[in-house]
């Protein structure tokens, strides 16, 4: 007869604990969890995400409906616990159901502290805890503009960033007179504060809010200094309050949260509770790490395996705002008898606070660069003495002047060393050091990949990617790590120097052959090697090679972005971005034929025809009858120019023309990665040559030549390659430099990380003398003369057409259903 | 169990997939370099990407819009992703015709 555990709250730390109850002793309980929101159990930290638009509420479901069925879990969602018999075991719900239990578990979280302002329970005023709330904010952005967000702390800034991406105008209320004041010091904050200014943050620092106004909906937010805002919107996210209010009325001992001892314990028999209600020695935590900590300790004791109790956490804390990097940790305040190493970098906006007490780090604040985060983490909690080496910490052994002979070194290695194994790793996932080494020991994990799909480590925000290495690497030793050394993909372990300098000596030239001579682990490789490997076996001889359709991404296969909806998206060739009233009527008659849903102009100057049915695509391009504009592969995508001195009173020269003759001659060169250009005829610089691929800017008597510059994720200057006098040099040095990519990037590899990883000293190295530039602008030459519009071809061969086409069931397909017997259709529906 | 010819064999490219509409049902099916066919679902259970986009690797083929990897055997989506997508029966008859299996009830009933 299995024992009946009943749990009141269905959200992330009562379920871990539940996870990992199951592990331990499956078979002991037979588990009831009674739930008020009416979903399944999702991740509440990342509903940041799903309010910033970078995840759907389905992405965030922790555990499905499913879960729960496989696992014999009866979930009652959508009910209230309302009242606990502790004498007679019995919990009875809202909805009349009376549950008995054997043990009871209190994970009832907490609740959003909602300022008791007069106005409060005006429509329009909300709290960012819960799926309906996000769900309330994503409405609210598509008819109303303002938004007043009460709280600068994490979670107030967070729901500010995704008002933001709702296309809202935000402006957060603090108290304090600097942000998340808990979390970081005076410097870290007003570093912060311009960052999100930046982004379109408005701040209203040191303001005490008096009431909401507005009739049956809120209009606005008055302080008490006599001021006042209009609103749309307000969202409080003052805070947290544990949810208590049940546990107070079943007799358990409540201050802050409900009083537990080490081992989860309530002090009345056949009770305990986890998670942000707990007040654990006078500590309620409120993230998500010590929540799991205690589940693990919780689900032990219950599962009759034997456990040293909790002991409390320390807390870590990562701002999840894009563009954003902040991280704290720890005791981090300066308080008589610590010490603190700070770095400061108003250039790159950077911070850094280290905090000793006693040669031990107690603390740590992060902005701008958050990339030691894990290793002081860690270097917290081991409570290890550094005196001595303090700067080590920061630095590493050879930095800083501290350091020297016969020091202590401070590794990540004895930083892992010193973690305990049910310390978590990955606080996302709840992934303990235990595991991981688990996973390497018994189940042969040799990579961070491995480590990923085994254990879902490093798979949430990814920010213990650098720890979960370092353990691989100790648990392994150095060498085994250095044995499973990655290549290209999972498929080989050779790098793509390594295949690139196969495929040339042994003269291979389809992908078939290379993973049969290479010995590839899969038969027909995978998404990733497949597209490499057709690049480079087109680089390496593009005369012999024979294109392989079947290797390339859908874009490049299809000659037509895909867009999320399964739709395509059509872009036409407009050489320089110059058009004619002809070319736009063409296209204008060729949308409205097509019923194209959107037309707009692209970052490249060029015009894109959206929400185009994949069947249309071939007869679109036949009435376009223009050049395909390769908006969707990895090769040459526009020159973008500005007017130079055609019409422009400042230019020098004649950007236009340029521009022109380098999109004309580079079209349809396959790169390893999209390419961009740009012409600009005067210093002023309006084409924004200096973030392209290739950037050319016009000076009186010459022109510069730009490279290796990114307008995309990491923006990233150009930097100067050379100046030339005359248009021919301009195109024969772009010649070169193209083909120099060409032949030495890894594939998707951008020009920005390409010359980052080889240096620019050697790029201009290779380009600096006139033969070597003739060697490389005839090898790209031969290329390009056998380039062909892919939109041309298509439209002329019928197999390829027929391929856009779907095929279609016979129209008589209820006759033939009802029959059962082969229907025999006259053929595929033709176009 | 209603078979139907869906079209021959030599309109299939190898390694690549085609959309074959059943009344509301949309299926991709896939001709694999052994020349065996298979039909799964259009629909990847993450985002709803086009599985007949994607690339093919022996039987496995990738969704164009996130990379999940689906097993064209058994609609199953392989590590870390988890998920499947459901799989029809289709062959290759003696005359080179493709020839599917529809569950009867399945959504075929509803003709356009």
């Amino acid at each position: 007869m299995r024992k009946k555990l009943v749990m009141i709250g269905n959200g992330m730390a009562g379920v871990s604990f539940v996870e990992q109850l199951l592990k331990l002793n499956p078979q002991r309980y037979e588990i009831a969890i009674i739930g008020a929101e009416p979903h399944p159990n999702y991740n509440r930290i990342m509903l940041s995400s799903v309010l910033a638009g970078e995840a759907g509420i389905k992405d965030i479901i922790l555990n499905d409906w499913d879960w729960y069925l496989d696992n014999g879990i009866a979930l009652h969602a959508g009910q209230q616990a309302v009242s606990v018999d502790a004498e007679a075991r019995i919990v009875t719900t809202d909805q009349g159901l009376a549950l008995p239990y054997d043990e009871l578990v209190f994970a009832t979280g907490s609740l959003p502290f909602m300022p008791p302002l007069p106005g409060a329970d005006k429509e329009g005023v909300i709290a960012f805890r819960d799926i309906k709330d996000c769900e309330t904010m994503m409405e609210t952005a598509r008819t109303y503009r303002k938004a007043i967000v009460i709280g600068g702390g994490l979670l107030g800034i967070e729901a500010a960033r995704g008002l933001i991406n709702l296309g809202m105008e935000v402006s957060v209320v603090h108290i304090h007179s600097y942000l998340m004041e808990r979390q970081l010091d005076a410097t870290a904050s007003r570093l912060l504060q311009a960052e999100l200014e930046a982004q379109g943050m408005r701040f209203l620092l040191q303001k005490q809010s008096a009431a909401i106004t507005g009739g049956d909906r809120v209009t606005g937010l008055a302080f008490q200094d006599g001021t006042h805002e209009e609103t749309d919107l307000i969202v409080m996210a003052a805070g947290i309050r544990p949810n208590v209010g049940l546990a107070k009325d079943s007799g358990l001992g409540v201050n802050r949260g409900i009083i537990v001892d080490d081992f989860m314990a309530c002090g009345i028999p056949g009770i305990s509770a986890v998670g942000e209600c707990v007040e654990h020695r006078g500590v309620v935590y409120g993230l998500v790490a010590p929540l799991y900590e205690q589940g693990a300790v919780l689900a032990k004791r219950l599962a009759g395996v034997e456990t040293e109790g909790y002991h409390g956490s320390v807390l870590s804390t990562k701002l999840k705002v894009s563009g954003v990097n902040v991280f704290s940790a720890g005791s981090f305040v300066d308080e008589p008898g610590t010490k603190s190493l700070r770095v400061q970098d108003d250039l790159d906006g950077i911070y850094k606070k280290v905090v000793f007490a006693n040669g031990k780090v107690i603390g740590a604040v992060l902005f701008g660069d958050t990339s030691d985060s894990s290793r002081l983490f860690s270097a917290i909690r081991s409570g290890k003495d550094f005196t001595g080496n303090e700067k080590e910490v920061l630095f590493g052994p050879s930095g800083g002047s501290g350091g020297g002979a016969g020091g202590k070194t401070v590794s990540t290695a004895d930083l892992v060393a010193a973690m305990s194994g049910d310390e978590i790793v990955c606080g996302c996932n709840g992934v303990t050091k235990d595991t991981l080494v688990e996973a390497i020991a018994e189940k042969g994990c040799v990579s961070v990949g491995e480590l990923k799909a085994c254990t879902k480590a490093s798979g949430g925000c990814g920010g213990c990617k650098p720890l979960v290495e370092a353990i691989l690497a100790t648990t392994l030793g150095a060498d085994q790590v250095a044995v499973v050394k990655e290549g290209i993909c999972g498929c080989t372990p050779l790098s793509r120097d390594e295949v690139v300098g196969a495929i040339r000596q042994m003269h291979l030239t389809t992908t078939k052959e290379v993973m049969h001579v290479l010995e590839w682990n899969n038969p027909e490789g995978c998404s990733k090697c497949r597209p490499a490997l057709n690049y480079y076996l087109g680089m390496a001889f593009p005369e012999e090679h024979e294109d392989e359709l079947e290797s390339r991404f859908v874009n490049e296969r299809n000659h037509a972005n895909i867009q999320k909806d399964g739709t395509f998206s059509v872009v036409p060739r407009i050489y320089g971005g110059v058009t004619t009233p002809e070319d736009l009527k063409k296209i204008a008659t060729v949308a409205e034929k097509y019923q194209v849903p959107l037309v707009k102009i692209t970052g490249g100057q060029r015009i894109d025809l959206l929400g185009v049915k994949k069947e249309d695509l071939p007869g679109m391009w036949k009435d376009l009858d223009m050049p395909s504009g390769y908006a969707y592969g990895k090769a040459l995508r526009t020159v973008k120019t500005c007017v130079g001195n055609t019409f422009c009173r400042f230019g020098t020269q004649d950007a236009i023309k340029m521009g022109v003759d380098l999109e004309k001659k580079f079209e349809r060169l396959n790169t390893p990665h999209k390419v961009k250009l740009a012409v600009s005829g005067c210093p002023r610089n309006c084409a924004e040559a200096t973030i392209k691929d290739l950037g050319v800017v016009a000076i009186d008597g010459g022109w510069e030549i730009y490279v290796a510059g990114n307008g995309g994720t990491r923006v990233r200057a150009a930097d100067l390659l050379t100046k030339v006098k005359t248009e021919e040099e301009v195109l024969a040095w772009t010649g070169a430099y193209l083909q120099y990519y060409r032949e030495t990037a890894n594939y998707m590899e951008r020009t920005s990380e390409w010359s980052i990883r080889i240096g620019l000293d050697t790029i201009k190295a290779a380009l600096e003398k006139q033969e070597d530039r003739d060697a490389l602008n005839a090898r790209i030459d031969r290329t390009l003369d056998l380039m062909q519009d892919p939109w041309k071809q298509i439209i002329e061969n019928d197999d390829l057409r027929n391929a856009f086409d779907a095929l279609t069931a016979p129209v008589d397909t209820e006759a033939a259903a009802a029959s059962a017997s082969v229907s025999v259709p006259d053929g595929p529906a033709k176009p | 169990m209603n078979e139907m010819i869906i079209g021959h064999i030599s309109e299939f490219p190898e390694r690549a997939g085609r959309v074959v509409r059943l009344g509301d049902v949309e299926l991709a099916l896939f001709k694999l370099s052994d020349g065996s066919v298979r039909a799964v679902e259009n629909r990847c259970p993450h985002k709803n990407g086009k599985l007949s986009e994607g690339i093919v690797c022996d039987h496995h083929v990738y969704c164009p819009l996130h990379d999940w990897k689906i097993d064209l055997h058994d609609g199953l989506v392989q590590a870390p992703d988890e998920g499947c997508v459901e799989t029809f029966a289709a062959r290759v008859d003696g005359s080179g015709n493709v020839v599917l299996q529809v569950p009867e009830g399945a959504g075929v009933r509803k003709v356009s």
